[in-house]
């Protein structure tokens, strides 16, 4: 009896060394509006590819065998097959990881592009912070005019996106519905045996924000937590929702919590463990001093000390390089008055990374 | 930057001045619509984070072009890039700072003109590889090596009756690479 993994990988070689692509043809020629409108966005000043003996940026090699909004229409069915073959096995996902040109004659305005690209190879199963998946390389040989112009080498990882978050992970209440998975990352796309002494830690997941939430992470940002309170009776409600559960309006406005509350209730995630966190810690219901409750992290305290009843503020933690949630943080005995929120604390306590 | 024609003297180990790049928004967008890549990941916040990426980030034409931009920004309008490869680490997001910094790493002279195209690469001339990193944050977003051939000999004629001795009156030189500061 075969392994079906092994299977794969016998069906997936085949397609090394066939044709991804026959006798494409570049959907422009050569052409100054384009080369200009590439080195306005790069910022690219250099006089080489502008007047009349301008050649185009050699870096824009890839960019002449695009096939734009309207998409390829070239593309040989071994590709196809390919890509049918890995989305089957759950690699549905693509991140591009390498380019590698070399540059055999400058293109100039009026060349016309022609290429051919070769599936070169297809690797083996690969763990990667993304997920698993396989890496595809291809190259494509492009011509001017019917002369060599140069080689394209590119590499994809087609992959199946690591398993999305743990479902009790309510740091993130207003928008814990949606399974949310890492990002995109092609660092995060590095083969995991490469180098097995620097894994990065993985970061917690994301919300999805839409635009009925949008107003919310937007005070977070600024470091402001926001409520929202519906223009027509005046009921405040938390978290975000586009209409009122009290008379249906769905007219509102958002005003900003002071910050003060109690721990309404909590529980103690001992598992399933997820790897962004470090089990056990508290997660409270919050009840905020405006009358709503939010779930959040609960900080100050070890998890085994947080008690109901406890009256807690608001702080912002920042968790990795781009993302801050709002926390409570137990008041040690009497409530401070007028301090403020602290933003950006670090991630100690609880080990939050 | 200015350049003489000669373009700067490059050795081994010379480090270029590094390059701040500025992730905006308008760049991601501008470079993945003047590469021709409309993956909606580069253009369209909203349907990026429904695949998990917090926001749009730039596509691997756009840094390409951006690497090839920095090695000429350098070396001269009449440097011509041979070869570019990259592999990519940390996504570059809207708000994020990409220094780009290169090192050289090899110089040797260049037997002829490039193959392939006689009529229109430089003739002799030295070619140079250069390695680069692009770093966002404390993370690369890019590490590579451009190759990229320079049309004149490394150094300049010295000028009649001047053999080079102390106090003899100085052919202008390119100006040296300035000094990278961490």
């Amino acid at each position: 009896m075969s392994d079906p993994s092994e299977d794969l990988l016998k069906r997936l070689k085949e397609y090394e060394g066939q044709a991804a692509n026959v006798a494409g043809i570049g959907k422009d020629l050569v052409n100054e509006p384009m080369i200009r409108h590439w080195c306005e966005a790069m910022g690219d000043a250099n006089p080489a590819y502008r007047g009349p003996d301008a050649i185009a940026p050699p870096t824009m090699l890839q960019a002449w065998t695009m096939g734009g909004l309207s998409g390829h229409t070239d593309r040989a069915a071994a590709w196809d097959g390919l890509f049918a073959l890995l989305d089957a096995a759950g690699c549905t996902s693509v991140v591009a990881t390498d380019c590698e040109q070399e540059y055999l004659r400058p293109l100039r305005p009026r060349d016309r592009i022609t290429f051919d690209t070769v599936i070169e190879s297809v690797s083996d199963r690969k763990t990667t912070a993304l997920g698993t998946g396989h890496f595809v390389t291809t190259r494509m040989d492009i011509r001017a005019n019917g002369e060599p112009a140069g080689t394209h080498r590119f590499r994809i990882l087609k992959y199946a996106p690591a398993a999305p978050a743990a479902p009790a992970m309510p740091a993130v209440a207003a928008v814990s519905a949606a399974p949310v998975v890492s990002a995109a990352s092609a660092e995060a796309a590095a083969p995991a045996e490469a180098d097995g002494t620097s894994k990065p830690r993985p970061r917690r997941p994301r919300p999805v924000v839409n635009r009925d939430n949008a107003g919310f992470w937007a005070g977070v940002a600024a470091h402001r937590l926001l409520i929202q309170r519906c223009s027509g009776c005046g009921t405040s409600r938390f978290p975000w929702l586009p209409g009122c559960g009290t008379c249906g309006s769905a007219e509102w406005d958002a005003f900003e919590a002071s910050g003060e509350g109690t721990v309404y209730s909590y529980v103690v995630m001992h598992h399933p463990p997820f790897p962004a966190f470090d089990p056990p810690y508290a997660v409270g219901l919050i009840e905020l001093a405006e009358g709503v409750r939010m779930v959040a992290d609960v900080t100050g305290v070890p998890y085994d000390k947080v008690r109901i009843g406890m009256p807690v503020r608001l702080e912002f933690l920042r968790v990795d390089e781009e993302w801050e949630v709002p926390v409570f943080r137990v008041e040690p005995g009497p409530a401070p008055v007028g301090s403020q929120a602290s933003g950006q604390i670090g991630a100690a306590a609880e080990g939050g990374g | 930057m200015e350049t003489s024609p000669a373009g700067p003297p490059v050795r081994p180990g010379d480090e270029l001045p590094p390059l701040e790049i500025p992730i905006t928004r308008t760049l991601i967008v501008a470079g993945a619509v003047a590469s021709r890549d409309y993956q909606d990941v580069h253009h369209d916040a909203e349907l990026a984070r429904q695949k998990g990426s917090p926001d749009v980030f730039m596509n691997i034409l756009t840094t390409n072009g951006l690497v090839g931009r920095y090695i000429t920004d350098f070396f001269g309008e009449r440097a011509m890039l041979r070869k570019v490869a990259i592999r990519l680490g940390a996504p570059n997001y809207p708000g994020d700072t990409m220094v780009l910094r290169g090192t050289v790493v090899s110089v040797a002279d260049s037997a002829g003109g490039p193959a392939g195209g006689p009529a229109d690469g430089p003739a002799g001339g030295r070619t140079v590889d250069v390695r680069i990193t692009g770093v966002n944050g404390a993370r690369n977003h890019v590490t590579g090596t451009v190759t990229v051939t320079l049309p004149e000999p490394p150094e300049p004629p010295e000028p009649p009756g001047s053999p080079g001795s102390p106090g003899s009156p100085v052919a202008p030189t390119p100006p040296a690479p300035p000094e990278v500061t961490p």
